[in-house]
């Protein structure tokens, strides 16, 4: 475990960078993650994505895919314009969750 | 756009297989590896085209006959290592049941039908290849096939258009 400042605020992450404890995460921790990820801009598509999962997140952990689609009813192709490359870890990632448990 | 990154992580998923226990690990293996940012190319040959076939992919089954780890308590008879009496396996509608078990314990934990999980792979951005060899020899057509397949390639352009990609054979 190792700890990391973002946006003036300490947070404790793994070793892929996913943030430990999802009750450190913020918008602002939220907009500076997205943008090591790679999205310069968090729309409000992405942030219903994004309240989403952290509403049904499972012990820490982020929805899958599957569920998130089913839940936010945005395409599979929507999810992966949203979050390109990766969306599964993205999504988790930027929400302050752990990385989904399921397989779809 | 998934393509075109130098630095990606690449695999080939190469899908011989028809039958339902089969055809799931290539489409998991698939998912999972586009949910992790990886570039993923399938090549559908013999059997696995009926994978991507759109009158045959959701009729996949399961054969009790000659599976030696299908077992009784996978029915529901609570004795671990008793397997399925070959003798009982080919009595009609065994491969009817066998089947419609595997699909029940999928759709339980939330696994899509074979037909919607090829297309959360194309949307996704999977690349869908069919073998040429094996369309050609099974007497098939590009429209026999889901709307989304990039293509009826040879043995060799999938060689080529993997280059440095991870494979899985399945």
């Amino acid at each position: 475990m190792t700890t990391k400042v973002l946006e003036g605020y300490t947070v404790e992450v793994n070793e892929e960078g996913f943030l430990l404890s999802p009750e450190q995460w913020n918008e602002d921790i939220a907009r500076a993650i997205a943008r090591e990820e790679g999205i310069e801009e968090l729309t409000p598509q992405h942030w219903q994505v994004i309240r989403w999962c952290r509403e049904n997140a499972v012990n820490g952990r982020s929805p899958t895919l599957r569920q998130i689609t089913a839940g936010t009813g945005l395409s599979t192709k929507e999810l992966f314009a949203l979050f390109p490359k990766g969306p599964a870890k993205k999504v988790a990632r930027i929400a302050g969750l752990g990385k989904p448990e399921g397989c779809v | 756009m998934l393509n075109g990154h130098e630095n990606t992580r690449k695999m080939a998923f190469v899908c011989t297989k028809g039958t339902l226990d089969m055809a799931y690990p290539a489409l998991v293996m698939g998912w999972a590896a586009l949910g992790n940012g990886v570039d993923v190319t399938m090549f559908f040959a013999f059997w696995g085209l009926d994978i991507i076939r759109k009158s045959r992919q959701d009729h996949l089954e399961l054969a009790p006959v000659g599976n030696t780890s299908m077992k009784l308590s996978m029915m529901g008879v609570p004795m671990e290592n008793a397997g399925i009496p070959n003798a009982l396996g080919v009595l009609p509608g065994m491969t009817a049941l066998a089947t419609k078990l595997m699909k029940d314990k999928m759709r339980a934990l939330g696994v899509p039908p074979v037909s919607e999980y090829v297309q959360m792979l194309i949307d996704g951005g999977a690349k869908l290849y069919a073998c040429k060899l094996s369309v050609d020899m099974m007497g098939l057509k590009r429209e026999d096939f889901v709307d989304g397949l990039a293509g009826i390639v040879t043995a060799s352009d999938f060689i080529d258009m993997t280059e440095g990609a991870q494979i899985v054979f399945i």
